[in-house]
Order: C-alpha cells, then structure tokens, then sequence
C-alpha cells in the first residue's frame, strides 16, 4: 500500500533541502529540492513498497544538485550581488556563511559531510553514492568538518564582531 | 566534538516558513504538469474541520473528522491515487460555497463531483440524492422507489453511510418513513443541525 506523497515530503522534506543546501547556494538549492519532489512524485506510484524512501529522494536530490553545479560551471560568471543587509537577518547570515563555507569544501569532502552529518548516511552509504572505500568516506568527512570548524573560527570569517 | 555538534545543528535547522514556501512552489509545479492527482484542505466548519478533496474531475471527498482524516488521505492515496498533496488553494471554491452554506447564504453547491468512489447501485442513489434541493426531505423507501429498487431500503440506507461527499450530496435529507433521523456519517447531532440550518433557511 502506497502512503500519500504529502507525508513524504512532510517526513523528508527538510533531509532533502539539506543536500541540495550543502552543494547548491540559494535560490539554487531551492529549485533543486521542488525538481527532485516533482521527480519523485512523477515516479512514485512505480515505487517498489519496500524501497527506501529517504535512499530514494537523497539519491535524486544528489543527483539534481550535482547537474545544477555542472549547468553553473558551464555559464559565464556573473558579477556578484551584494547580499542585501537591510532585509538578510543575523540568523540568516550565519547559516548562510556556514552552507557557503560547507559549499567552499573540495568536493568529496562536501559529499561526504552532505551524506553523512546532513542526511544522516552511515560511511558504507556515502561511499556507495561517491565511490571509493568507506573508510576513505570516513576520512573525507573528517577532513571536511575539520576544515569547516577552522574556516568558521577563523577571525578572517567570523562574523562576531563585525555585526555588533 | 561540541562545536562541531553545534556547527552540524545550525547545518540541520528548516524554518516553517521556508517548509510552506518550497511547499507551494511543489504544489504549483505539480498541478503545472498534470502530476496532482488529489488535492485536499481541512475547512473548518460549525460542525468541526471538515476535510475536502478533489481530483482533477472535481470534489471526490468530504470527510468530518470523526472518519479519522488521516485514515481517509490513506484510503484517497490507495483508491485513487498517491500523488496527493496537501493544496488548499486548489479547494478554495469547495472552502468558499460551503462557508456560504453553513451560513445560510447558500442553497445549492456549484462544484463539479468525482463520484467514482461509489460504483452500481450505490452510485445511482448518491446521482438521486443530488436532485433533493435544500429543506426538502426524502424518506428511504421514497428513494429506493425513485431509484426503481422499490423493495431496496436498505440498500439505500447503506448508500447514504457510505456517501464519500456527505453535505454536498445531500444524504442527510433522507429520513425513514416514520420521520426518525435513521443514520449518518457525520453522527446525528450533525444531521439534525444540517436540517435545523436548512429549516430555518
């Protein structure tokens, strides 16, 4: 018996637009997650009662963000808009340094942190979906929070004093 | 490990507004493309939330919350389909005409209906039901008589306690012979206000 597709994306919807945040900056990674529930919900009635359904959605999400960043690297670089200070709140800001600072990551290392601190992937899982062993999973993970608690302490982008 | 913890905590927040937004955005491009098969909304009504749903032929189910909603949306994905979304903008006329009705400005529902929920002889009495206007009242051997099953009253009345539109197919205008209440969906306390409403109407 197939479930509604609302309690899907009521379940899951929040694991997904965490993936497509930790590759895709916004509005991106906002388009990413309705391409991959529009995806899915196309596909959903031929979805086998037993699959995974988290499996299922992050694999497309991946799949969606990664073809938005090869679409990205192809056009030509726009000038860069400041963020608008008047409206963005000091919340706000701070998770966005921290998914651009997730984003500035090498790529398997973002993967890896993507697949298991956001969507919550055991190692073997990750390596399945980037390649190679899991314990080299592991250590890209590792690398990657690492370089990310340095990055957000470093006085160069802390954001502390700067807003007070 | 506890900066990282926090780091990781702040990566894991969604905000409610953000959730509503992408929401609609889905809901939007779903009904784009033809893939909202259901579209549902709770109404709140004076006889409590009132679940609606509709189908891309029009109204297929009004449930009160008494059948359990999130028992009816299992049954809608099973039956009809699972590419059902929470879409209450989709419902906005069902939600209007039946705030309209419950306060006694309106007589008749204007809305298209997906009868398929109902199949033979119980799908014959519910197109009966429909030509039952406002403050009138049939009883169940008038109805099986009508339908041309003289001697199927009670066949009529298991039609009525399975009405997947009640309301709006008007089941609570039917009564026994004897002018008792007989059954309903919604429970009798919400059949009698129903007749009270189109009495006083």
């Amino acid at each position: 018996m197939k479930r509604p597709f609302e309690e899907i994306v009521t379940e899951h919807g929040a694991t997904v637009l965490r993936v497509c945040r930790a590759v895709l900056a916004r509005p991106d990674a906002d388009d990413a997650w309705s391409e991959t529930f529009l995806a899915a919900l196309r596909a959903y009635p031929e979805l086998p009662a037993d699959a995974n359904v988290q499996a299922w959605l992050v694999t497309i999400a991946h799949r969606k963000a990664i073809d938005a960043v090869r679409a990205e690297s192809r056009r030509p670089r726009p000038v860069a808009e400041p963020p608008d200070r008047r409206t963005a709140a000091l919340e706000v800001e701070k998770a966005d340094d921290l998914w651009a600072a997730l984003r500035a990551l090498p790529p398997r290392q973002r993967e890896a942190v993507a697949l298991h601190h956001v969507a919550g992937f055991p190692y073997a899982e990750v390596a399945a979906r980037t390649g190679g062993s899991t314990d080299a999973a592991r250590r890209a993970a590792a690398d990657g929070i690492a370089a990310l608690r340095r990055r957000l302490t470093s006085p160069h982008n802390s954001s502390e004093g700067a807003t007070q | 490990m506890s900066d990282t913890d926090t780091t990781l905590a702040t990566l894991t927040e969604v905000s409610d507004d953000t959730r509503a937004r992408l929401h609609e955005q889905l809901v939007a491009a779903a009904a784009a493309d033809a893939l909202l098969d259901v579209a549902y909304r709770i109404v709140d009504s004076p006889l409590g939330p009132l679940l609606v749903a509709a189908t891309e032929r029009g109204l297929v189910r009004l449930a009160y919350q008494r059948e359990d909603h999130e028992a009816v949306l299992h049954t809608l994905a099973e039956r009809v389909s699972p590419r059902l979304l929470h879409a209450p903008r989709q419902l906005d006329d069902a939600a209007r005409q039946l705030g309209d009705y419950f306060a006694g400005h309106r007589r008749e529902f204007g809305l298209p209906l997906d009868l398929r929920l109902s199949r033979g002889f119980r799908r014959q009495v519910l197109e009966h039901l429909v030509t039952i206007g406002y403050g009138q009242r049939e009883s169940y051997a008038a109805v099986a008589s009508l339908t041309g099953h003289p001697k199927a009253i009670r066949a009529v009345g298991s039609a009525c306690a399975t009405n997947p539109i009640p309301i709006i197919v008007p089941c609570h205008r039917v009564l026994r012979s004897d002018g008792s209440l007989g059954g309903y969906v919604g429970g009798l306390a919400a059949k009698q206000a129903l007749l009270r409403l189109e009495g006083a109407g």
